[in-house]
């Protein structure tokens, strides 16, 4: 680093060379006044209380880089003259409430003004020119309050610098100057994305969260929303959680968090959480004691003991919840039939990668994508479902990496790229394909990565003859002369990293989809590097753990397999119990199989199928067959309003333990109020007691990392002591020595032989497709304020206000067809349903495809879709089902 | 629109042009054009608003069919400019930079057109009035002056 000395009132100040004078001198305690600097930001000059005197020169302290032997004086008289000048014309358009402004003694203004010695006696002479603003209480979260705005500009750069969404800008000019969005509308009627960036960082009191409560205490903890990991503190006043504050510490989000992360957190003191067991008598739920249920449960459960039960547990829940609930399926009930919802987004990516690479999981970190030069982002609308990942993405291609978007929607993200594939839904692998054929046709390819870390490229290639560009062309809708432009960028523009998520899962031929984004890297060597990976971005906060803590049919903690004989031995000695060696059922067959009989008992933790699961009918009518089903769950859910049992769990608020990242990084979660409920891992290790089973008396979570840590090789370095420090631990991390593992497949891969393996891949349409009685295509998604089905989101007021109801998105030619208006009620149907809906015309769709997403118990969008399975990874096709569309 | 947008290549630096070309071509800067020109040049909506609201030559509204400018430059000033503003305003029922809903009239103010010796002055589309008086003015634009009106 190279340093420069200065002198700043006489004092010698070493410095950063690049630093400006504003910074040398706060970073050394000496204040400057300032109003317009932030330093999360570039500087820009507009409030003029910095200026210093250089060398005799009046200059900006902000704006002025630092020199060597400079000699900078922060006080003269003209100086304290020209600021106090400066910030009398502030206070003069700026209203005088100060004691009732929620910004009162936490303002910049009023620190400056008193740093300044402003008295009553200046502002005596002042003549009030205030500007006139409506308070602006659209946006849920937060007010504006624009007459108290000193137009430093901070939240227009923040918009712009660090959100990248550019909702603000100035607005007019002259006297009239304000901070407007397009057509100075309402915040909400703008492109803001509430992730109240901005609000954080107003200097006065333009900007304040509404109903601003400042928390009692705080607790640093992990967002429970997305797969990002965000850490943030959590504040409270007594049991009630009121506020959340982004960690800067962390390497996840460096502060910052979406709308969900900073104000969605009222569903954990909810007034409809259930804080009784029920159990049904007579027909109905009624409220029971712990003991009693806990005795029901367990009574009724022995008698279902092999494979007549089944336990769904959690992608919501912490890594020790999911462990215990595996741990009960296979040695207390003695059955695999253990599964969740990973299998509704990302089973094609762990039985993909596994089979490319060995190891089902983000090959690279958040972090490292600042390093990317060129992104491919398929099937993925990051700013929505993982929105601080979106962040990174931004911030990389404003410092000029490159972007490609594969969607067949115009995503957010379709303002920023470079190139916009718009293929038609279900066609990834031709494109994926046709991308690699056109890379190896013009000699891009990486040929010594290829011959030192892969194989079966031969055959790789001779898949391939099927994809000549035209014929790509013609499957995908995307023009040849687009496909070679993007060809060439991905393999020529290093590090490029590839993103995905469940637009390349959720088909029935979704592990193909995966298998053909690992081609691709592989086939330009953009694996092992920092910068580069094929990266699924998981959805739910721990759905990386739940799949690691064992929570599938055919894998025990650890990705160890069931049939495995070895691995079998292993966990029947740590257990002490026989286990069985027939791989389980999936979630979709586990609903097949109660419909059928087979099943009988299902224990279901955290989760609500009967809104999540695709084809929600057969769904619906599996759990009715059921003789016994216990639901755990924070709410009294469309599928707990079905159980014999419901049992209360604890939200992340309540319990400790760990979450798991996307990127493999294990994160604590700490209690931070008193349990409305019971910590899921006490709640089964009760039931498992009850029944008499031993290993199931853990003291604590931490506890049982230590086993996890002992039998999962992945978490063999794992503990609580380690997870302390700001970054968590990225796994694998298999000895208390290990630092964590930030990059895979670095030296050699995860398979058998070590090498990253081709897979030839030939093109499957989409299992249903739209004909003359349902025309258009439905594809799904989720919407950036809510999660999954709602559960948490909705009990979310401001949520809720944002993204009230379900929308169909349809494009303005199919509506103008259909004599369809935007807001208008229509009626969506598929062979399986109908649901009803609000028309939202837009262009974002294209002709024949409409959009909508999963969050709404009204319209249920999974009565829909269609149940054709991934004959590998068992995922249904959520992506691809026709309907029609008319009037309601 | 498109063919307007054809002639640029859709960069950042272009904003201004685009946006006096969309201007010349549709009168006026709709809130749709705003949203496509945003598009074109990947400039977050907000900064296409925000620099076009900073700039006085461009018009949110549409523009009447007769477009009246109203000297308000020294001369007409001194002669009672101000009057005849407001007799026009009062009988269109419009502000300076508004439209009546009919498009017939778009109402502007500017700083002398160059005709002192008639002052005070306005211009119609191409045509100057001069010597203005409130009586002129009505049979200019006929309707009666609302008593009290804004
Ligand atoms: S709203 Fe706050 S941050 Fe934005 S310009 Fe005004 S004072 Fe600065
Ligand atoms: S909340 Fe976020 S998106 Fe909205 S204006 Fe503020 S910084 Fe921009
Ligand atoms: S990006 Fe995901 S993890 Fe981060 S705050 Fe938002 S929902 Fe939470
Ligand atoms: S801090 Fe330097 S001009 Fe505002
Ligand atoms: S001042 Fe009105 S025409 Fe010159």
């Amino acid at each position: 680093m190279e340093t420069v000395t200065l002198t700043i009132d006489g004092m010698e100040v070493r410095t950063q060379k690049g630093a400006s004078i504003l910074e040398a001198a706060l970073a050394r305690g000496i204040y400057i006044p300032h109003l317009c600097h932030h330093p999360d930001l570039g500087p820009f000059g507009a409030c003029r209380l910095c200026l210093v005197d250089v060398n005799g020169r009046m200059l900006l302290a902000c704006y002025t880089p630092v020199a060597e032997g400079m000699k900078v004086s922060t006080e003269t008289g003209a100086l304290a003259s020209i600021r106090k000048m400066t910030m009398m014309l502030l206070l003069n358009d700026h209203p005088s409430d100060c004691t009732v402004c929620s910004k009162d003694s936490k303002c910049d203004l009023q620190k400056v003004s008193a740093h300044l010695g402003i008295t009553k006696a200046d502002l005596a002479i002042l003549r009030p020119a205030r500007r006139e603003n409506p308070v602006d209480t659209s946006n849920p979260f937060f007010d504006r309050d624009l007459a108290k705005c000193i137009l430093c500009g901070i939240c227009v750069r923040t918009c712009d610098e660090i959100q990248g969404a550019g909702a603000i800008d100035f607005g007019f000019r002259g006297s009239k100057t304000t901070i407007a969005t397009l057509w100075d509308r309402p915040l909400a009627e703008s492109n803001c994305e509430s992730c109240g960036e901005c609000l954080v960082r107003c200097p006065v009191g333009a900007l304040v969260p509404k109903g601003a409560k400042e928390p009692s205490r705080e607790v640093r903890t992990t967002c429970p929303y997305c797969g990002v990991g965000c850490q943030f503190f959590l504040g409270m006043r007594g049991n009630e959680v009121v506020s959340s504050r982004g960690y800067r510490g962390s390497p996840v989000n460096h502060g910052e968090l979406c709308a969900k992360g900073r104000f969605g957190h009222s569903f954990v003191n909810h007034k409809s959480r259930i804080t009784k067991p029920l159990i049904r008598k007579d027909g109905k739920l009624v409220k029971t004691s712990w003991e009693e249920a806990l005795t029901h449960v367990a009574t009724r459960l022995a008698g279902y003991k092999g494979d007549a039960f089944a336990a769904l547990c959690s992608a919501k829940c912490t890594n020790e919840d999911n462990y215990v609930i595996q741990k009960l399926a296979r040695a207390v009930m003695g059955t695999n039939n253990i599964d969740h919802c990973a299998r509704l987004c990302h089973a094609p990516s762990v039985a993909g990668l596994a089979q490319s690479f060995g190891s089902g999981a983000m090959t690279n970190s958040i972090e490292d994508l600042l390093e990317t030069k060129c992104f491919l982002a398929i099937g993925t609308n990051t700013t929505s479902a993982h929105p601080v990942i979106g962040l990174r993405i931004r911030k990389a291609v404003r410092n000029g990496a490159k972007l490609i978007v594969a969607n067949p929607r115009e995503i957010e993200l379709c303002r920023i790229s470079d190139m916009f594939l718009r293929q038609r839904p279900g066609t990834d692998v031709a494109l994926l394909s046709g991308l690699a054929r056109i890379i190896l046709d013009e000699g891009l390819e990486d040929r010594e990565f290829i011959a030192q870390r892969t194989e079966n490229f031969d055959e790789f290639r001779k898949s391939l003859e099927a994809f000549d560009t035209a014929t790509v062309e013609r499957i995908t809708g995307v023009p040849a002369e687009e496909l070679r432009h993007a060809a060439r960028m991905y393999a020529t523009v290093k590090p490029a990293a590839l993103l995905y998520s469940m637009g390349i899962t959720q088909h029935s031929h979704g592990t193909d989809n995966v298998l053909a984004c690992g081609n691709l890297a592989m086939l330009t060597g953009n694996l092992g590097k920092p910068g580069a990976g094929v990266n699924p971005l998981r959805g739910q906060n721990n759905v990386q753990g739940s799949c690691d803590m064992g929570g599938l049919p055919n894998v025990f903690p650890g990705y160890q397999r069931v049939d495995s004989a070895e691995a079998r031995l292993k966990f029947e000695k740590a257990w002490g119990v026989a286990l069985p060696s027939k791989p389980g059922l999936t979630l979709t067959e586990i609903f097949d199989g109660a419909i059928n009989k087979a099943i009988k008992a299902v224990y279901l933790v955290g989760e609500n199928p009967v809104l999540s699961d695709p084809d929600a009918h057969h769904v619906e009518k599996g759990i009715k067959s059921l003789e016994f089903l216990v639901v755990q769950d924070l709410f009294l859910t469309e599928t707990a309003e079905m159980a014999d049992v419901v049992l209360p769990a604890t939200s992340f608020a309540e319990k400790d333990g760990t979450f798991t990242n996307t990127e493999r990084r294990v994160q604590r979660v700490r209690r931070a109020i008193e349990p409305l409920g019971r910590p899921d891992w006490l709640v089964t290790c009760q039931i498992a007691k009850a029944m008499g089973a031993k290993g199931f008396d853990f003291q604590d979570p931490a506890g049982i990392m230590a086993e996890v840590a002992s039998l999962a090789p992945q978490y063999g370095g794992v503990t609580y002591d380690r997870l302390e420090g700001p970054a968590g631990l990225q796994w694998p991390c298999p000895s208390k020595d290990h630092p964590g593992t930030p990059i895979l497949h670095t030296a050699k891969f995860n398979t058998p032989s070590g090498k990253g393996k081709f897979v030839p891949l030939g093109y499957i349409p989409p299992k249903e497709l739209p004909d003359d009685e349902y025309p258009f295509l439905l594809t799904t998604g989720r919407s950036l304020y809510h999660f999954h089905t709602g559960t948490m989101t909705r009990k979310s007021d401001g949520l809720n206000v944002l993204h009230p109801r379900e929308f169909l998105e349809i494009g303005p030619e199919d509506a103008g067809r259909l004599g369809i208006s935007d807001g208008e009620r229509i009626v969506v149907s598929s062979r399986r349903g109908k649901v009803e809906a609000t028309a939202k015309v837009t262009a974002a769709s294209p002709p024949g495809v409409v959009f909508m997403t999963f969050h709404f118990a009204e319209s249920r969008t999974n009565l829909l879709t269609s149940p054709h399975l991934d004959p590998v990874a068992k995922i249904p096709e959520a992506k691809v089902c026709a309907v029609k569309v008319e009037k309601a | 629109m498109e063919e307007v947008l054809g002639r640029f290549k859709g960069s950042r630096g272009e904003l201004i042009g685009i946006l006096q070309a969309v201007q010349e071509r549709l009168g006026y800067l709709p809130e749709r054009a705003m949203l496509r020109i945003a598009r074109f040049t990947k400039v977050p909506e907000s900064q296409v608003f925000g620099v076009s609201s900073f700039y006085a030559q461009f018009r949110f509204k549409p523009v009447g069919r007769r477009r009246v400018m109203v000297c308000q430059g020294t001369a007409c000033h001194v002669r009672g400019g101000a009057k005849i503003l407001d007799e026009i305003e009062k009988r269109l029922k419009i502000r300076p930079g508004g439209t009546t809903p009919d498009l017939e009239y778009s109402l502007d103010t500017v700083a002398c057109i160059g005709a002192c010796a008639l002052a005070p002055t306005i211009m119609i589309n191409k045509d100057t009035f001069g010597r203005l008086t409130q009586k002129k003015v009505g049979d200019i634009f006929g309707g009666t002056p609302e008593k009290g009106g804004e």
